[in-house]
């Protein structure tokens, strides 16, 4: 057993145990915070499958409001369980994903112009859902009809712990995910395509082929994503689960820590989370856009001084220090 | 069944607020064609130099002329002081992390807005009369600013194409690599643009603070719309952006009496989506 594997072994079985652990009144709190961090975690990952591959996409916040709402809205206007709504919105997110990704690899809408079309797309969902105010309560929000207590098949529960665990299990399987994809061939191929596309395809990958399954593998994960925060948070509004702010939350997030690493995301997404709570509680009602404004700030620091992530630098400097360490592990 | 008059007067009312979205595409496409940033933050630039001109017409009691002055010089200044504290550093940088700095002072600018002047909206009052002509009535609180948009793009456009750093500054756009070649200083003419970029912001603000309240969120009201308009005019192309400022703004308009201000905005980004696939130069390109 390698020191690596040791490592992360410890730190699952301390996520495992972390409800049980003595944290006094704060429990709940701690508990709370934590879950964001792996819903949230779980959604950077699922952007960073794209954007590692030079597909930045600034309109992520479209398939988690897609999510979002279509799990709330049918499970409030005809009782269909979530579960079942998660389908639809698989399906649902599938098709949007489709509709945006053929054109682009079809006309190769690449680098600026794939941001700001993705950015469009965002926008387009957001109006949509305050545009349908009756049906979505528009820019109001609306909240997830309460069950009456604890219910598997309303995905609704009274304690943070089943909700916590959901949580990790979804984070793990993320994580799954992106590890399968980085050991694949059609990782090669992506990062063949996201140098030079005309080059890739003279080599006989199918460049469209690959770009649309990219697409949709992160976007319905993303709407899943969504479907487990609307869940726990039960409620849902079109500007903190659509549009341009929490599409970029969500780049920001993953660059923070670094797209190229399997945890990067989490790194990142766990930074921001916990610098936005110690902000908002640090500066509370007092000051209010203060906690924003240094988030802000920072935020332009960072992406100044340490352009590969904070978890990326830090692997590199530690890479840079033994140079021999990374034949080693190519050679594994 | 919409009264025709309506659909008149929503037409024209897109066309005044075409020559603002113009003025905002070009500073946009400007400094996109030169530096190769997109500045996500610009349309917030354009915010503060609105609350400028309303702490200074409407708190300081300076008259219009001046107050608008002071919010277009904001605006220059701003534009360089952007480009020397948050782009030359990352002039090298991989391009998500360019949109993502700019992204990160969207956030900062909106929030420290928010800190210092909170979310009230704020809004000049002008009493000024209106024309009409056949039932259609025309505020000259849009015509005037209309009329001062299309000066400035005008002068904008004498200024590229008559002026020694115009003609610079288009060469730069055109061959980066081979203008340093040639001797001219990059630098120079970044920071040169980035002005000018800023000044268009400046303008555009002091030109919408009459018609528009201002809140700190109001970036997000045009900010995605001008990418959009570069993108469709063809980024760096300011034909383009012109053409493509006054076709949006229509599309708004007009489908925004008809069915209501979101659905405009949504057929008009839809407009947008398909544009790019269908033209995917801009609107002006040839067709490859």
């Amino acid at each position: 057993m390698t020191i690596a594997r040791a490592v992360a072994v410890a730190m699952l079985a301390l996520l495992a145990l972390a409800p049980s652990l003595p944290m006094g009144g704060y429990k709940e709190y701690a508990l709370h915070v934590m879950i964001q961090i792996l819903i949230w975690s779980f959604i950077g990952g699922a952007w960073s499958l794209m954007g590692r591959f030079g597909l930045v996409s600034l309109g992520h916040g479209a398939f988690l409001g897609l999510g979002a709402y279509t799990t709330t809205l049918l499970w409030n206007f005809w009782g269909v369980s979530p579960w079942a709504g998660a389908l639809v919105t698989v399906v649902l997110t599938i098709a949007l994903a489709l509709v945006i990704a053929y054109p682009c690899s079809r006309f190769q809408v690449v680098g600026h112009y794939f941001a700001l079309v993705t950015l469009a797309f965002g926008e387009v969902i957001r109006l949509l859902i305050i545009a349908e105010r009756d049906w979505t309560g528009g820019s109001l929000g609306v909240s997830l009809k309460p069950a009456g207590g604890d219910s598997l098949l309303a995905l609704q529960f009274a304690n943070k712990r089943v909700f916590y665990y959901g949580a990790l299990v979804l984070w793990l399987a993320g994580l799954y995910v992106w590890h399968r994809l980085d050991r694949s061939m059609a990782r090669s191929a992506m990062e063949a395509i996201g140098e030079d596309e005309t080059a890739a395809a003279s080599v006989g990958i199918h460049v469209s082929r690959f770009k649309m399954g990219i697409t949709v593998l992160s976007a319905v994960l993303t709407a899943i994503g969504g479907v487990a925060y609307a869940q726990y948070i039960s409620y849902v509004n079109p500007d903190t689960l659509a549009g341009i702010g929490v599409s970029l939350r969500i780049v920001f997030a993953v660059v923070l820590g670094g797209m190229y690493t399997l945890l990067g995301p989490t790194v990142g997404t766990a930074l921001t989370i916990a610098l936005a709570e110690y902000l908002r509680i640090a500066f509370g009602l007092r000051f209010i856009g203060m906690a924003e404004t240094i988030y802000g700030l920072l935020l332009i620091v960072i992406i100044i001084f340490l352009p590969s992530g904070i978890y990326g630098s830090v692997r590199d400097l530690f890479v840079r220090r033994r140079p021999e360490a990374a034949p080693a592990r190519a050679a594994a | 069944m919409i009264d025709p008059i309506f659909l008149l007067e929503a037409a024209i009312n897109g066309i005044m607020l075409g020559g603002i979205l113009a003025l905002l595409a070009l500073g946009l496409n400007l400094i996109f064609g030169v530096i190769d940033i997109v500045w996500i933050a610009y349309v917030d630039l354009v915010m503060l130099c609105m609350y400028a001109a309303y702490f200074a017409i409407q708190v300081y009691g300076w008259p219009v002329w001046l107050g608008g002055l002071a919010a277009v010089a904001l605006g220059a200044v701003l534009g360089v002081g952007v480009h020397l504290l948050i782009i030359t550093p990352i002039l090298g940088s991989a391009p998500v992390n360019q949109l993502l700095a700019t992204g990160g002072l969207l956030f900062f600018l909106q929030s420290f807005a928010t800190f210092l002047w909170t979310t009230d909206h704020k809004s000049v009052r002008l009493s000024l009369p209106s024309w009409e002509f056949a039932g259609i009535f025309l505020p000259l609180t849009r015509v005037i600013p209309f009329a001062i948009s299309i000066i400035a793009v005008v002068a904008l456009y004498l200024f590229l194409t008559r002026t020694f750093i115009g003609t610079a500054i288009r060469a730069v756009s055109q061959d980066r690599d081979a203008m340093a070649l040639m001797g001219a200083n990059p630098q120079r003419i970044y920071i040169v643009t980035s002005a000018v970029g800023g000044l268009m912001a400046g303008l555009a603000g002091a030109l919408l603070v009459f018609q528009y309240s201002v809140h700190p969120f109001f970036g997000g009201q045009f900010g995605p719309l001008t990418f959009m308009i570069c993108v469709l005019g063809g980024l760096g192309n300011m034909v383009g952006a012109f053409v493509a400022a006054f076709i949006m703004s229509e599309i708004i308009a007009v489908a925004g009496v008809v069915w209501s201000t979101e659905m405009g905005y949504v057929i008009a980004f839809v407009v947008f989506i398909v544009m790019i696939f269908a033209r995917p130069g801009g609107i002006l390109a040839r067709r490859g």
